[in-house]
């Protein structure tokens, strides 16, 4: 690669984080306001409490009943501190998980929502298990028995990501991202400089268009505007009908099989004897 | 008679050498360790007869794989499993080759996971141990791959998993795919776990990240040893988050097994002998009584 590639392909990466993270960017309340009707909110883990930062519940895609968990960062700074500007608890995930296997009781399909720069570094957190909840949705996920469609409107920050991202199809919009840690956070542990993120954000290869090209999306959604975001949610609603109803017409076992296996192929090694 | 050398004056460096220059002896390196708990210097030998623990504060020292194996598993009932694969720099992610060269000349590994099946107690068992001499047990690709291969190793093979974990969390150098190891072994232990088949996880110090969020959490039973720190985020993660220090013990075994996360704490030296009752009491029985 030359020179001059590199470099734009540094600015593009970076170009693309900051649009995924910026304000005024639609949270995964414009989605379901947009994408759905009759939508009616679900709250708590029945454990322990309602997490703001993940928004559950049921609705329709057309005359398609499913449920609909995303991650919200807020709109405006109240809203947005109430949401923990959208890095969940554990009790948000088991939140989710509640509502997927309510789901799955009623065969409806199931579409999340992903939009976090992670799950909630704390002393709460890490006190009420947050690897533990994080584990046991991974763990549920891959085989809960109705269809699941992972989308990421905007950051995609790791396990807190993944949690809501084990599905039959992800897809992500144009400026979405998708990371094991943020470019900032490599930059700091490779360099001892969060300011070179740039250089790491190229690296980590976390734009729709570099994952698209690992198969590790099926989907990148054409954004347009940030302005104007009505032909997205024309498109997003139409692409998931269409994808839920074909879904729900597969044998389980054939759902289940295709699920574990788009996982399974997954990762990059030599094999000696 | 006497010889003349008895009386002698003291030539060694060792001994006395003049007023007030006492010289303290010099011996080799390797003999001695310091305990990074008690602080306290302890023979090596000693520390190796009693499974690598502190005689005096019972600290855990970090434990190389190969070597945990054959403290845990019977006489050479041990055989390794996908030992031929190896890392790639996927990414050309800058220094990683030399990351990965500098880790396996440390390990003696070409990866961060040994995979086998053996016997603990005369129980056949699929074993996965990770190594903390590999970038502290990180998670990339191959990690994943002979994990998720072991459970279904033992899958088909209708045998338990005991599962010793170690780890950093996701390897940052393999970026999203790291991530996507997570929830490809989580898939295959769900599959095992589905088959009706026991998971045992030993959580060693200290199980952070990517690991902890996935298959450390899923075991039908999950022990740990004693101090281990078990996180989902390290604690100087979330003390640069919250900007405070963290209360004394916060995230050690102890503090989790309060929390409800662990179902018991297991010295190293008893560990043995509790798989074997774990593995004794999933044998099948009700076949009744001569």
């Amino acid at each position: 690669m030359t020179e001059s590639q590199a470099t734009a392909e540094k600015e593009e990466s970076y170009s693309r984080v900051q649009a995924a993270r910026a304000k005024g960017r639609p949270t995964s309340q414009n989605f379901i306001e947009q994408i759905t009707e009759d939508f009616l909110e679900l709250h708590g883990d029945r454990c322990y409490a309602d997490d703001g930062a993940i928004i559950g519940g049921i609705a329709r895609i057309y005359d398609l009943p499913v449920t609909v968990i995303g991650i919200e960062k807020g709109r405006g700074l109240q809203e947005s501190i109430r949401r923990n500007f959208g890095a969940a608890h554990p009790e948000g995930y088991r939140k989710a998980l509640r509502l997927m296997k309510q789901a799955e009781k009623f065969h409806r399909p199931v579409l999340c929502l992903v939009d976090t720069s992670g799950a909630y570094c704390g002393i709460g957190a890490e006190e009420r298990g947050q690897g533990q909840a994080i584990a046991e949705n991974i763990m549920e996920m891959m085989t809960l028995k109705t269809p699941i469609i992972s989308l990421l409107i905007g950051e995609g920050g790791s396990g807190g990501a993944l949690a809501l991202a084990v599905a039959d199809q992800v897809w992500m919009l144009e400026n979405a991202i998708y990371s094991v840690i943020s470019p900032e956070g490599c930059a700091s542990i490779l360099w001892k400089d969060a300011k070179k993120m740039q250089e790491a954000a190229r690296y980590l290869k976390l734009t729709a268009r570099d994952l698209l090209a690992l198969g590790v999306v099926e989907q990148v959604i054409a954004e347009g505007s940030p302005k104007d975001f009505s032909s997205v949610y024309n498109t997003v609603k139409a692409m998931l009908y269409q994808q839920f109803t074909q879904a729900l017409k597969k044998p389980t076992e054939v759902l289940l099989a295709e699920r574990y296996q788009r996982f399974r192929r997954i990762g990059s090694f030599r094999e000696t004897d | 008679m006497l010889k003349k050398s008895l009386f002698r004056k003291p030539k060694n460096e060792l001994e006395y050498q003049g007023e007030g220059k006492v010289q303290r002896p010099s011996v080799p390196d390797d003999l001695y360790v310091s305990c990074p708990e008690c602080k306290q210097t302890l023979l090596k030998a000693e520390v190796e007869e009693h499974c690598f623990i502190c005689p005096k504060c019972n600290y855990h020292f970090k434990l190389q794989a190969r070597r945990r194996i054959r403290l845990l598993v019977d006489n050479n009932s041990f055989q390794e499993l996908n030992a031929g694969l190896q890392p790639v720099n996927w990414l050309e992610f800058p220094g990683y080759e030399e990351k990965l060269t500098a880790a396996q000349q440390k390990s003696g590994e070409p990866e961060g996971v040994i995979c086998g099946a053996a016997q603990i107690g005369g129980y056949p068992v699929a074993l996965f141990v990770m190594d903390p001499a590999f970038i502290l047990g990180s998670m990339g690709t191959v990690v994943g791959e002979k994990i998720t291969r072991l459970f279904e190793y033992a899958t088909q093979q209708r045998l338990p998993v005991i599962g010793y974990t170690v780890s950093g969390g996701a390897r940052m150098q393999e970026g999203i795919l790291s991530l996507m190891q997570m929830a490809k072994t989580s898939g295959a232990v769900k599959l095992h776990s589905d088959a009706g088949l026991l998971y045992v996880t030993v959580l060693t110090n200290p199980t952070t990240g990517g690991v902890t969020a996935s298959f450390a959490m899923e075991g039908d039973i999950i022990l740990a040893e004693p101090r281990a720190v078990v996180a989902f985020a390290g604690p100087r993660v979330i003390e640069q988050t919250i900007r405070q220090k963290l209360p004394n013990g916060f995230q050690r075994a102890e503090f989790l097994l309060e929390k409800g996360f662990v179902d018991a704490i297991v010295s190293r030296n008893s560990q043995r002998e509790y798989l074997t009752t774990v593995l004794r009491l999933h044998q099948k029985g009700g076949a009744g009584r001569d």
